[in-house]
């Protein structure tokens, strides 16, 4: 456990240093998710390496909000899907680490494209329909962002795997009140998600303590647990925009903006490592 | 002339015939409906496959995204519903999580046009070519009869990738062979001729066929061409023809902006500047009436295409 502890804090580094290079990308909600990684690829989920498109017999993830790509792309690399040392390329040319995930350039990990939002669900209730037409146990998972659920297409995707019985499937909320333009509250309310997927026909599990990875992996074995059932699996994970970084937190400022090069600094020691395996 | 018919069929039905074969012929192919059964003519899929089928309900951009996901593992999913709800209502689906990443989804669309008739310009999506030719990697295919829509729907399921195949509500003629072959991407001289070529797609075909016999009691010789893809466009038909009648005449159901029109004027200024006359919509919505009394009103019929053929010819 302390290794993964220690690997979240790497990741942490990782997501600030990539940012920070080509002064952009989405460094808050990518933090606020560190530990769902590092619990879904570290503990939860049964994946296979070389990484192969068709994934049978494994556990699948799609990425809904694709902007937190930095969190993904460094758990991808430190969990061996392709080399640390290409974090490096991200939002560069000829790069396969694209500003938001793609299968276009071939990069081990990904199975579809995302960045325009609300779309991932559909996709991964696809895949999961797809695992039970083959008699394949395994399950499928997602992440979305909070401010994403403000998509239309989510609602019709909740509404199918329901009435579908899709229950091979987890989904996450990564629920932290924050977008572009402010909080979720004031931007366009959410009001009772609980109740509102509830009454969509979900099994909802919540759990406040979403940066605390222990909290997380029980939570993730817990709905491991719902699955199989005749409904589809959602958590609602509390999390912190931007949590690890003090200036980070607090704000939605920092969705969509990268560290200067004292702020870098400044955050890099709030990560603190004994020996840091920075790329 | 060389092509006739004994009966009318809507090519929705050969979309619906090919579907059903492949039930039988390819385990991997997965059919998704947003409640338009009958009109997709997918009965005889459901009854053969009722496992590989999946209805969506009114919720097209998630059968977008479902099918997109069914690929992953293999399956080879073919959309079905209206051509406005398969294209302009889910643009940014198809464009992301099916051409963007590569996915191997058949998107089939019924009622394309102008020729659904009665139910208006609502329906009438008279935009969708464009909108798919202009998605890199996707290939558009326009059929044009009962046929040919089937066996394209066949075809399709061999081939490897993003696939928009566009067909209609009406009847019309069936006057190609049952076992005409069909190869993406490779046009058909129908009739050969020397002074105008004809290049048409989907319902145009037969109108060009009827316009070219007519024409040909005149005196004018036309050759006519079925480019029933319009992306990869078969270049080659089309340049070998105009280099024998230097004069080009192209007719679809479909704005003239987007269309095949605008292909085969592009291909054309870069290799080959040749005149051209397009019988097209002219950049305007549908209304309803009959789809007969809409090709008239709208000129894309074969009277559209013989003053169209004349237009060139005095020039």
């Amino acid at each position: 456990m302390e290794e993964l502890k220690s690997l979240t804090t790497q990741i942490r580094r990782d997501i600030l240093r990539m940012v920070h290079a080509v002064n952009s990308g989405h460094p808050g909600g990518s933090l606020g998710c560190t530990e769902y990684f590092t619990a879904l690829y570290g503990k939860v989920m049964n994946y296979k390496l070389p990484f192969t498109m068709e994934g049978k017999n494994e556990d699948l993830f799609f990425l809904s909000n694709g902007h937190i790509s930095p969190v993904f792309y460094s758990t991808l690399s430190r969990f061996g899907f392709f080399p640390v040392d290409e974090l490096r390329t991200f939002r560069k040319l000829d790069s396969r680490l694209q500003g938001h995930p793609t299968t276009h350039e071939g990069l081990p990990g990904v199975r579809v494209a995302s960045g325009s939002l609300g779309q991932g669900l559909s996709v991964a209730i696809g895949a999961a329909l797809g695992k039970k037409l083959d008699g394949d146990q395994s399950l499928v998972y997602t992440l979305h962002g909070d401010g994403e659920l403000q998509e239309g297409q989510i609602w019709e995707a909740l509404m199918f795997a329901a009435h579908n019985k899709v229950d091979n499937l987890i989904s996450t909320i990564d629920f932290n009140n924050r977008q572009i333009d402010g909080d979720v509250d004031k931007v366009l309310s959410l009001g009772n998600l609980h109740a509102k997927l509830e009454a969509f026909g979900w099994t909802v599990l919540e759990e406040k303590n979403g940066n605390d990875l222990e909290t997380v992996i029980s939570i993730l074995e817990r709905a491991k647990s719902e699955t199989g059932k005749g409904k589809p699996v959602v958590i609602i994970l509390h999390t912190e925009m931007g949590n690890g970084i003090d200036y980070m937190m607090g704000t939605h400022a920092w969705h969509g903006k990268a560290p200067n090069d004292e702020q870098l600094e400044t955050g890099l020691k709030q990560l603190y490592l004994e020996a840091p395996a920075d790329y | 002339m060389k092509y006739t018919y004994t009966e009318k069929k809507d090519t929705r039905s050969g979309f619906g015939a090919g579907l059903a074969e492949l039930a039988d012929k390819n385990p991997n192919v997965v059919a998704l409906c947003a409640d338009l059964i009958g009109s997709l003519k997918m009965e005889k899929f459901i009854e053969k496959a009722p496992e590989r089928f999946i209805q969506v309900g009114i919720a097209e951009a998630n059968m977008m995204g479902i099918a997109a996901g069914l690929t992953i593992n293999g399956k080879i999913p073919f959309t079905g519903t209206f051509a406005n709800f398969s294209t302009c209502r889910v643009y940014d689906q198809i464009r992301q999580s099916i051409a963007y990443s590569g996915k191997n989804v058949k998107i089939c669309a019924s009622h394309a046009g102008l020729t659904l008739g009665e139910d208006g310009a609502t329906h009438q999506t008279l935009e969708d070519i464009g909108l798919m030719k202009m998605l890199p990697g996707m290939v558009v295919i326009n059929p044009c009869d009962y046929n040919q829509t089937k066996a394209a729907t066949i075809a399709i399921a061999d081939y490897e990738g993003p696939v928009y195949l566009r067909f209609g509500r009406p009847t019309v003629p069936v006057f190609l062979p049952e076992d005409m072959p069909f190869e993406i991407g490779k046009g058909i001289l129908l009739q050969e001729g020397t002074d105008v070529t004809i290049v048409a797609t989907g319902h145009l075909v037969w109108e060009s066929l009827v316009a070219a016999d007519e024409l040909e009691k005149e005196g004018i010789s036309c050759e006519v061409i079925n480019i029933h893809t319009i992306k990869p466009l078969d270049e080659e038909i089309i340049l070998k023809s105009v280099e024998k009648t230097g004069k080009i005449v192209t007719a679809e159901e479909h704005n003239y902006l987007g269309g095949l029109g605008e292909s085969v004027a592009g291909m054309l200024a870069r290799k080959r500047p040749t005149r051209q006359e397009f019988v097209a919509v002219n950049d305007t919505f549908g209304e309803s009436a009959t789809p007969a009394e809409l090709m008239k009103k709208y000129k894309i019929d074969s009277t559209a295409v013989k003053e169209a053929v004349k237009r060139i010819l005095e020039k």
